[in-house]
């Protein structure tokens, strides 16, 4: 294997490991579509495909104790960061071996002990939230980062300045990314927004340096997503990375989509934009046999058809869970 | 013993609990060095200092997602909301994300916060700087809400929202805040989820809460003289709430009246009475009364505002009404 000149920092190991995490991210989401379908996922499902080289190159640069803040749309974010593809899946369906139990549901995917601090699914309302576990570990000297993902529509929100200019003002360790995948709900977020970059063009009112990335890169989203992570670490305070991508399908459940133009849905699905086949082919190039390929996207299949049956074999939530955990004593009772 | 105003004891409950623990910060607009608008945290800054005493923009969003998420990370922040009127700004945080996310989560994180605020009317400041919103923040399972009515209350139920593991809603009487009253020397800690009982009688229990406590005090005495003796209930925990203490003291005297300072529909009498109604109905002696402000947005004047809270004189002549008909 060799190791060239495109990547600087990091070898073909690396590089087919950040292959691997966006075929798995992929691969999951599809198979979480299909099961949206036949009714496994009831309720609701936000799904990444299309923007996996951004949950998977920004986890890349992560420090295991880092913090990952993600939105409804999280499945990727939160295996990105080493969670088990079973208990998401498990979750999604509402079953007891589910990430928390049933008791979250796709839109609010938490596990402390990857550093993914949960998933939220208020606009906006986790920025200033990442900004407190930033000042957390500001004040305790831990140099622990908290990264926040969010998306392009989430900038015309309150929140969203508070918090950068609450970051800003406090130098706080937190990275903000954000997904322009050009799309809120089912209007195009520019024409309801001010400026053309969304998240880039704002960064300049609040003292940070505009980022901008190919969302659809890994390499690229990895590269500032280090830079801008190590800053956090060496207490030079926040970033603001706008990262551009796609999403392949709709916003929701199984929303078509169709208020996209053809014409662009057609070239953002193509294999020249399509993170995992540029990274794919890229990898090719750079002399990785197509046979390692195959060899990760088989042991992925196998991954994601043995998490599909072991979440299915999953009972549902008794009602032990019911009244558990609204207090730290374990109960709900808020009465003598 | 020593005695203090409410305003006072705000910073001595809070100066209890971060001389304790370092993981306890304070945070806040114009908190530090300016001692907050209504001067209850005066000395915090300097005897703290600047890193755990932190002034911050006019960003109530900012402020309660800064409290949060130093909460889930391990420390135990308090937070400042001016003008609980601004809790409208900042609501998600407070009923979408601190309330809900130990109980979505499983368990996986804990909210060991305070929000603390000065709340409800008497001031002048009419309807955007004198509403009574605790049963804002009752009815919105995961949080525990708490109001104190005296000095020693404020430090005492300040120690325990600081040192419990569940956020806390810190409301506090703005008009009480020149109030004296007499503290113990030393540590002062209280329990969450108990009333006390302020005045003893055996006629009619006044359950009541906040600036509304001094009054129905009052009033008592005025009934008293009148030949109605009441028992005085200072409900202080409204979540978790002393049910026990209430349907005693009701069930001891036969009649129940509130007295709540928040506009009438759902206040927390509402919740009191039907509790009541539920679990001591056979040893009333009459229909529980609320007593409240009506239900309006609170007027300015001073006139007017002394008409819309409920007054020593309203209280007293409801209850008499009642008690004679
Ligand atoms: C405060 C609030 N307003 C509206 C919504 C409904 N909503 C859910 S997702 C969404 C679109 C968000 O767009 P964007 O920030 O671009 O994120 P994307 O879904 O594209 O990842 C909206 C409007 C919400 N959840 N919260
Ligand atoms: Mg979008």
């Amino acid at each position: 294997m060799t190791t060239t000149e495109a990547s600087p920092v990091h070898d073909v190991d690396f590089k087919l490991e950040l292959y691997r995490s966006q075929v798995a991210l992929r691969r999951f989401e599809t198979r979480a579509y299909d099961l949206f379908l036949e009714n496994y996922v009831k309720g609701t499902s936000h799904l990444s495909i299309g923007q996996e080289a951004i949950a998977a190159g920004v986890a890349a640069a992560m420090r295991p104790d880092d913090w990952t803040f993600a939105t409804y749309r999280g499945h990727a974010h939160t295996l990105a960061r080493g969670v088990a593809m079973t208990p998401v899946f498990a979750e999604l369906m509402g079953r007891a071996n589910g990430l928390m139990a049933g008791k979250g549901g796709s839109m609010h995917l938490t596990s402390v002990e990857h550093g993914v601090m949960g998933s939220y699914a208020i606009i906006g309302a986790h920025l200033p939230i990442a900004c407190g576990a930033a000042w957390s570990a500001q004040y305790r000297g831990t140099d622990q980062v908290a990264v926040v993902f969010f998306g392009d529509g989430t900038v015309n929100i309150g929140a969203f300045h508070e918090a950068l200019n609450f970051a800003a003002i406090w130098k706080l360790p937190v990275v903000f990314v954000c997904e322009n995948n050009l799309y809120m709900e089912y209007t195009r977020t520019s024409e309801v927004t001010a400026v053309a970059h969304p998240a880039a063009d704002r960064a300049a009112a609040y003292g940070l340096e505009p980022i901008l990335v190919d969302g659809n890169d890994a390499d690229a989203v990895y590269a500032v997503a280090r830079t801008a992570i190590e800053r956090a670490r060496a207490g030079e305070g926040p970033s603001l990375i706008e990262a551009e991508t796609y999403r392949h399908g709709g916003h929701s459940r199984a929303d078509p989509g169709k208020y996209r133009p053809d014409e662009e849905v057609a070239l953002w699905t193509s294999a020249e934009r399509d993170p995992v086949s540029r990274y794919r082919a890229r990898l090719l190039e750079l002399g990785v046999e197509e046979a390692t390929l195959a060899r990760i996207e088989a042991d992925v299949e196998v991954e994601v058809d043995a998490a599909t049956e072991a979440a299915k074999a999953g009972a549902a939530p008794g009602e032990d869970l019911l009244m558990k955990d609204v207090w730290a004593n374990g109960g709900a009772e808020w009465r003598n | 013993m020593a005695e203090l105003t409410y305003r006072e004891a705000i910073a001595r409950g809070i100066a209890q609990e971060m001389r304790r623990d370092e993981s306890v910060l304070f945070l806040g607009e114009d908190v530090g060095a300016a001692g907050g608008v209504f001067k209850g945290t005066v000395g915090l800054f300097e005897e703290f200092g600047p890193v755990r005493v932190r002034d911050t923009p006019i960003s109530e969003q900012a402020i309660l997602g800064a409290a949060m998420g130093a909460a889930m990370t391990g420390l135990r922040p308090i937070a400042e909301i001016m003008f609980a009127d601004f809790f409208a700004v900042c609501w998600d945080i407070v009923a979408n994300e601190i309330a809900k996310s130990r109980y979505m989560t499983n368990g996986q994180m804990s909210f060991p916060l305070v929000i603390r605020s000065g709340n409800g009317g008497g001031l002048r400041f009419g309807a955007q700087h004198s509403q009574s919103v605790e049963n804002w923040a009752m009815m919105i399972p995961g949080l525990k809400v708490v109001v104190p009515s005296n000095p020693r209350d404020v430090i005492g139920l300040m120690a325990a929202a600081v040192r419990d593991d569940d956020p806390v809603v810190f409301l506090e009487s703005k008009a009480l805040y020149p109030t004296k009253g007499e503290v113990p020397d030393g540590e002062v800690v209280d329990a969450l989820g108990t009333a006390t009982v302020l005045r003893q009688g055996s006629h009619a229990t006044i359950a009541t809460l906040g600036l509304m406590v001094p009054r129905a005090l009052a009033a008592a005495e005025e009934l008293a003289a009148g030949g109605i003796d009441c028992t005085v209930v200072d409900v202080r925990s409204l979540i978790p709430l002393d049910t026990q203490t209430i349907l005693r003291e009701t069930s001891a005297t036969g009649r129940l009246f509130t007295v709540e300072e928040n506009p009438r529909v759902l206040g927390w009498g509402a919740e009191v009475a039907s509790i009541v109604a539920e679990e001591a109905f056979y040893d009333l002696d009459g229909p529980v009364v609320r007593i409240t402000t009506p239900h309006i947005p609170l007027p300015a004047a001073d006139t007017l505002e002394d008409m819309a809270l409920p007054s020593v004189e309203r209280i007293v002549t409801t209850i008499h009404k009642a008690m004679n008909s």
